[in-house]
């Protein structure tokens, strides 16, 4: 059995107002409260209540449409009412196997499977009609913190939050978001026309995960050049040459046993940091996630195992997952275990950028677009053709000095194809 | 033009009223109670919980001096002087009323017994007993005006014989017969008095059970235990008409194998109650309310207007006294600017018959009406030492459980104490306690509460005191 709730209170002397945004869809289960929708009015943008609780069984209004006190806005099933579960971890994690593009124009790159699995909580919130496994006085504390209670995984038996997880999510460390809450808008109609745009859930996981490395991680850019111009000759004389139907072995690809070189050398950026326990966790297995742009977004499938297979074998495995995101079949297993992550804006252009580290991994490599340079070699000015290469890496786990290092490394295999072969 | 002013106003002096006063003169806030009643404490102290349990008490000395008899142990009939035990009865009303006044004056709440009408969202008019007229104005609002007994104008006789729960509190006389209309908490708890004094109890009840909503488990053994202390109890069975005649109330009931016309000395209405939100000047505040009459609030107790709050009965189901205390806690923490949320799992709740119903969170049928999935686990109290000493097996202890995590999402209870075993259940409920949490609690033996403990056993494995064949 349905009842009707009726947007009752509009704000003062409000006559009218256009729907800007809806919240809930059809099957969510929503708590007394719980913000349903945003009405534009003259005045403001308002946050619509539903004073009821329930299982939402059907829209009334649509987006943009115009609303006036006291119209009924949606259907909804008292019955399945009681706990909250618009935000649960479950179906979040469930989704966030695909991630959206950032905005292109702050050059990011974000991988959510890992981060957002690390949060999913245990089964005992996981989408079913349950409250969430918290006593009162961790409930509290979440709220004060202004933390989401759901995102935040229970170390007690049975899955329960204890108050130390609610910290530890604070701190940071332990996979709660720990937004600080945005100031309100202003009214920007006021200036001009504005559109509203609903953001996706996949963009809206994306920018959790965002906000969460950038606010756990504290972010330092390492920038380099290397001098391709002979990798980059061997490269093509090789694709040329190769039998048709061969894999394409791509600069990607060649920087992908490069960086495993690298990691090898320099294990605590194939780690991650577990600062509950105040310990480095090193990954002895070297799994490298790729950014992919597809036309639904940007995704990060993982190769792994990259150790241990041959230049060819990457090239085909990395065609056949970036052919997979592409025509979105990726499986999650496919977006799983990575340990370092390496995003390519080089067919697009730039000099250089600062990626986001793809937590809970603690670098990742960003190439820009190659471009001839005037270089002098020997006293001679030369052509030579540079990468730009951008490493941003977790300041907690690595220091300044080693990401030099590192970097320098990667800059001088990349030059010489003969040091990618002896590794 | 206002007498005076305050800066926070609380209209009524109830369970939800007074702890609201308190809390908020405890963080600071000029606070004015208003009440009309001559005495604070609301329905709940005095046409309530509290005589109502008074009562009960008493009953259930009488009943035990009864059956004392099956253990060796005879008494003469007790003598039933009827006006010292109104007078013991009101004798705690006024204690603890006497109590609420001395907390109001040393927390300097300002309570005042008068009659309060809102003229705007910031004016009220106080009204005293002796017709003094004030105004004053506020800056914050609670409202806790609480409810009424619900009765239909055609059991309005204008005949003191037809009661509601106050009148039956009163006690005016043990009448030969009297009719419970309505077999909700009120009319059976009343019924159980009444019936232990002397009265032949006849239960009226429209639906196919006593007590609708609650778990038909816990209510069988309760209602074999009334079809023997109660004359009569008729399920599905409408009281269509009341009439006053000379001999008693004549009741025209319709209902299967019921005799259409009975007559009684007394009746009791018991069908429900009603939000206190007409006839105090609501209207002119602004604050909107439902369908059914309680205040539209938000999870922080906020009505529609944001410096006005409402809390306890009036804001809503479930009417219970212990719901608006809390709920008086969270409206002053957040008009205080505090993030408090009635966020709250189990509101536990209890039916003080004997023996005792009792229960918390979810209950097995409303895990099937919302489709989840449950274990639902069963300690019966013939295996219960303290039970058996008591001569008092009937009860039992049952767990509502997440079969994927072995949490505690719900108890119910019925037997002598539920009342008391509940708030373990809730604490268990409330902090998502697992099975396994309350099975390797060491409790007291020989206790009642020990039947939570192995209930919790036999989730994973065998209750101590219980062996369930293996199924092959
Ligand atoms: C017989 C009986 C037994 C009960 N037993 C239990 C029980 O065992 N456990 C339990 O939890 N609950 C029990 N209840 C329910 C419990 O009494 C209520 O839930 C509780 O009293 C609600 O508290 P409140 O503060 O909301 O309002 P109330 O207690 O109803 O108090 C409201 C007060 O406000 C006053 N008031 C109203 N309007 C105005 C006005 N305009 N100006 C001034 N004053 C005003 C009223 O006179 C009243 O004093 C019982 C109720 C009854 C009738």
């Amino acid at each position: 059995m349905s009842i009707e709730f009726k947007a009752d209170n509009l704000g003062d002397g409000v006559k009218s107002g256009d729907v800007a945004a809806i919240m809930v869809a059809v099957g969510d289960v929503i708590q007394a409260g719980h913000i349903i929708m945003e009405i534009e009015t003259d005045k403001a943008v308002l946050p619509l209540p539903c004073d009821k609780a329930g299982k939402v069984t059907q829209l009334l209004v649509k987006k943009g449409q115009t609303i006036t006190p006291g119209q009924a806005v949606l259907m909804l099933d008292p019955v399945a009412a009681g706990v909250p579960s618009m935000n649960g971890g479950a179906k979040s994690s469930a989704t966030a196997a695909v991630a959206s593009p950032p905005a292109k124009t702050t050059n990011t790159v974000v991988a959510t499977s890992a981060a957002a699995l690390a949060k999913a909580p245990l089964p005992a919130s996981s989408g079913r009609d349950l409250p969430l496994p918290a006593g009162p006085a961790t409930r509290r504390l979440a709220r004060e913190l202004g933390l989401n209670l759901a995102s935040i995984s229970g170390s007690g038996s049975g899955g329960r939050i204890t108050l130390e997880d609610v910290a530890r999510a604070a701190a940071g460390s332990g996979g709660g978001s720990g937004r600080v809450v945005e100031p309100p808008l202003p009214d920007f109609s006021k200036y001009g026309e504005v559109e509203r745009v609903a953001f996706s859930k996949l963009q809206k996981t994306s920018a959790n995960n965002l906000s969460l490395a950038w606010q756990v991680i504290p972010h330092v850019t390492q920038h380099d050049l290397s001098d391709i111009t002979e990798t980059e000759a061997l490269r093509k004389r090789f694709v040329e040459n190769a039998a048709k139907g061969s894999p394409k072995v791509t600069m990607t690809v060649l920087a992908m046993k490069a960086v495993v070189a690298c990691l090898k050398e320099f294990p605590n950026f194939n780690s991650s940091f577990d600062s509950a326990k105040g310990e480095i966790v090193q990954k002895k297995y070297f799994n490298i996630g790729i950014a992919v742009d597809t036309p639904n977004g940007l995704v990060v499938p993982v190769v792994k195992h990259v150790d241990q297979k041959s230049i060819l074998e990457l090239a085909a495995e990395l065609t056949e997952l970036a052919t997979k995101a592409r025509d979105r079949k990726l499986q999650l297993a496919d977006m799983q275990g990575g340990t370092f992550t390496i995003t390519t804006l080089g067919g697009i252009g730039g000099t250089s950028f600062t990626p986001i580290v793809n937590y809970p991994e603690v670098a990742i490599l960003g190439m820009s677009r190659s471009q001839k340079q005037l270089q002098l070699v020997d006293g001679n000015v030369t052509e030579r053709l540079m990468l730009p290469l951008s490493l941003s890496y977790d300041h907690r786990v690595v220091n300044g000095a080693d990401a030099a290092r590192f970097t320098v490394k990667l800059c001088n295999m990349l030059s010489s194809a003969f040091s990618m072969l002896i590794g | 033009m206002a007498d005076s002013q305050t800066e926070l106003l609380v209209l009524g002096g109830g369970p939800g009223g007074y702890p609201a006063a308190f809390e908020a003169a405890d963080h600071g806030m000029k606070v004015l109670l208003v009440d009309e009643g001559a005495r604070p404490g609301g329905v709940c102290l005095n046409r309530g919980c509290i005589p109502s349990k008074a009562l009960l008490h008493i009953a259930k000395l009488i009943n035990e001096s009864h059956e004392a008899s099956e253990w060796g142990l005879t008494f003469s009939s007790p003598k039933i002087d009827l006006a010292k035990l109104r007078d013991f009865k009101n004798g705690v009303i006024t204690k603890l009323s006497g109590g609420i006044t001395e907390l109001s004056k040393v927390r300097g709440v300002k309570l005042v017994a008068a009659r309060g009408t809102f003229l705007d969202a910031n004016t009220v008019e106080l009204k005293h007993a002796d017709g003094k007229i004030e105004r004053v104005s506020f800056e914050k609002a609670i409202i806790a005006t609480g409810s009424s007994p619900a009765v239909p104008p055609m059991f309005q006789l204008g005949d003191p014989r037809v009661m509601d729960s106050t009148g039956a509190l009163e006690l005016a006389d043990i009448p030969g017969s009297l009719l419970v209309v309505g077999g909700g908490y009120i009319g059976l708890e009343m019924g159980t008095v009444y019936a232990a004094l002397g009265s032949k109890v006849t239960v009226v009840e429209l639906t196919s059970g006593l007590l609708p909503g609650a778990d038909r488990d816990l209510v069988r053994p309760l209602q074999k235990r009334l079809e023997k202390q109660f004359a009569a109890l008729h399920l599905n069975t409408k009281v269509e008409a009341l009439k006053a005649t000379k001999a008693g109330i004549e009741a025209t009931l319709a209902g299967e194998g019921v005799a259409p016309k009975m007559t009684f000395d007394r009746v009791l209405i018991s069908i429900g109650r009603r939000p206190n939100s007409k006839g105090f000047g609501l209207e002119a505040t602004g604050v909107a309310v439902d369908e059914k009459g309680f205040i539209k609030v938000d999870r922080q107790l906020r009505s529609s207007v944001p410096h006005i709050f409402a809390i306890g009965d009036i804001a809503g189901e479930p009417m219970l006294a212990h719901k608006a205390t809390r709920e008086a806690k969270i409206a002053v923490e957040a008009m205080n600017g505090g993030k408090a949320e009635f966020d709250n799992i189990a509101i536990p709740a209890v039916v003080f018959t004997d023996p005792e119903i009792a229960w918390c969170g979810l209950m097995e049928h409303e895990a099937a009406a919302r489709n989840i999935e449950v274990k639902v686990v069963k300690f019966p109290w013939a295996a219960s030492g303290r039970a058996t000493t008591l001569s008092r097996n009937e009860g039992l202890t049952k767990l509502i459980i997440d079969p994927k995590t072995e949490r505690v999402l719900g108890v119910g209870l019925v037997g002598v104490n539920a009342g008391e075993m509940i708030a373990e259940a809730t604490l268990a409920v409330e902090t998502a306690a697992v099975a396994r949490d309350l099975a390797e609690t060491i409790h007291a033996h020989p206790t009642l509460s020990e039947t939570l403990m192995e209930a919790a056993e036999s989730v994973f494995g065998q209750a101590t005191h219980s062996y369930r064949p293996k199924r092959s």
